[in-house]
């Protein structure tokens, strides 16, 4: 089933919106406390350890498949098609 | 109106986050150097490069980068594209040039970010604006991001001084959690929209034909594409520290768009430090998609619909890429300014296979009945990074 594009992309902010509305300011305190965050601070757990990298392979894939965005990284156009 | 409803929202949900600052730090300073080569399906694609990051201040931090395609490849002499699919034998030649100037601004728990991308082909300009704002939040256990990107390209044609417009934008949400003292959560959603020459203008469609003059069945015509395009992703990421002092991560995908494509990817990756000042990466990648609305291997005549493609991008098919990557940290003393440095070589390997895709260079056969489409390719990447 293809959900689409409109809708889905109107929900998904709306939701997003709502949690955002609910939660933001209000004064929840941090369940993991910043001097339990040494394993979150290797550089290991980065999820783009080399940006460098990650935006050629991104371009690489962008540029052989119909799919993109949502990788994190922003591109520049190209006539790669 | 519509989408003049769906900016409104943007922009407030852009409001509220901007009204709820808090913390933020900026990325560190760096140089990379890359040195990429693609070999797969009759092209061979290299270049370098360029990153450089400096922090200016407390508050701002800036960014330049420049990178380049050298690609060597064949052109299609059925459907004339530049394309992998070697139908043809005619060698040629191009060059893709990019540089991009970029500002991070921190300001409390919130990062303003801004940028310009300017790209160059003999027959390509691309030109591209972004701005983007994130902020940590609830005690740093949440980093959330918004941006919006801004594209003018100008697609033209070698030999031709008369080029088409096309136009782009993007808007992205993005959302770090920490989830526990091991595990990190990232969720990823983008808007694409496109509007102008969507098409490649050298590649060809083809159709039955029996009155052929190259003697093969069917002839050709250029392809048609709609004039515009949008599409919906998001994604969702999991990472988790193991107690072994090494990573385990998985990523999905999901991608429709107003072109009837839809799109999976998944991937799994593990990363583990070894000897002191190694570290190991692989990772395995699926992917696959359904073909276009208007996409067809070969159209039953000429103009049979008003939109008519032939290219592989919309084609339906399934991709796998394994990959193996090595990377040596050392520490120069002689360099009092170079805090760390990283020497790294990633190798990967991609398969294509394609459903609805036949391989031209069977010649002989009824049309549409050519063995389906498939290759290979390897990606080495080379590169030095250093901290400062």
């Amino acid at each position: 089933m293809r959900i689409r594009p409109a809708k889905f992309a109107a929900v998904t902010l709306l939701a997003t919106a709502g949690v955002l509305a609910l939660t933001a300011c209000s004064p929840i305190q941090p369940w993991v406390k910043p001097y339990e965050r040494e394993h979150l601070a290797d550089p290991i757990m980065s999820f783009s350890r080399d940006p460098v990298s990650a935006s050629y392979i991104d371009h690489v894939y962008e540029s052989r498949e119909g799919s993109r965005g949502a990788t994190g990284t922003v591109g520049g156009g190209c006539g790669c098609n | 109106m519509h989408r003049r409803r769906n900016y409104a929202r943007l922009v407030a949900l852009a409001g509220l986050l901007l009204g709820c600052a808090q913390a933020g730090v900026l990325p560190d300073d760096r140089f990379d150097y890359l040195y990429h080569h693609y070999s797969g399906g009759g092209m061979n694609i290299q270049g370098p490069s360029i990153l450089v990051r400096k922090k200016i201040g407390d508050h701002v931090s800036l960014s330049g980068s420049y990178f380049a395609d050298n690609i060597t490849g064949h052109v299609d002499t059925v459907s004339g594209a530049s394309v992998d699919a070697v139908s043809g034998a005619s060698t040629y030649h191009e060059e893709r040039k990019q540089e991009s100037f970029g500002i991070d601004v921190l300001q409390g728990k919130t990062t303003y970010s801004a940028g310009y991308i300017a790209g160059n082909e003999n027959d390509y300009r691309a030109r591209t604006a972004y701005a983007s704002v994130s902020e940590d939040m609830f005690g740093d256990l949440t980093t959330i991001s918004f941006g919006f990107t801004r594209g003018w390209d100008k697609v033209g044609v070698v030999g031709r001084t008369t080029t088409s417009p096309l136009e782009r934008r993007n808007w992205q949400l993005g959302l770090s959690q920490i989830l526990t003292r091991n595990l990190l959560l990232g969720l990823n959603f983008e808007t694409s929209e496109s509007e102008g020459l969507l098409n490649n203008p050298y590649r060809m469609v083809r159709y039955v034909d029996n009155q052929a003059s190259n003697g093969r069945g069917y002839s050709t015509q250029p392809e048609q594409y709609p004039h515009t395009r949008t599409g919906n992703a998001g994604s969702g990421q999991l990472k988790y520290y193991l107690p072994w002092h090494a990573a385990l991560d998985g990523n999905y995908r999901y991608y429709s768009d107003t072109w009837g494509i839809v799109g999976h990817t998944f991937e799994l990756g593990y990363t583990q430090p070894v000897f002191h000042s190694w570290t190991i990466d692989t990772h395995a990648r699926y992917y696959r998609q359904n073909h276009a609305d208007f996409y067809a291997d070969l159209f039953p005549y000429a103009f049979a619909q008003n939109f008519m493609a032939r290219d592989r991008e919309l084609a339906t098919f399934k991709s796998l890429t394994l990959g193996l990557g090595a990377s040596w940290e050392f520490h120069w003393t002689r360099l009092s300014w170079l805090q760390k440095g990283t020497l790294n070589l990633h190798w990967d390997r991609m398969r294509f296979k394609y459903d609805d895709y036949r391989d031209l260079r069977y010649i002989g056969v009824t049309p549409g009945t050519e063995p389906l489409y498939k290759f290979d390719a390897n990606i080495f990447q080379f590169f030095i990074s250093g901290w400062f």
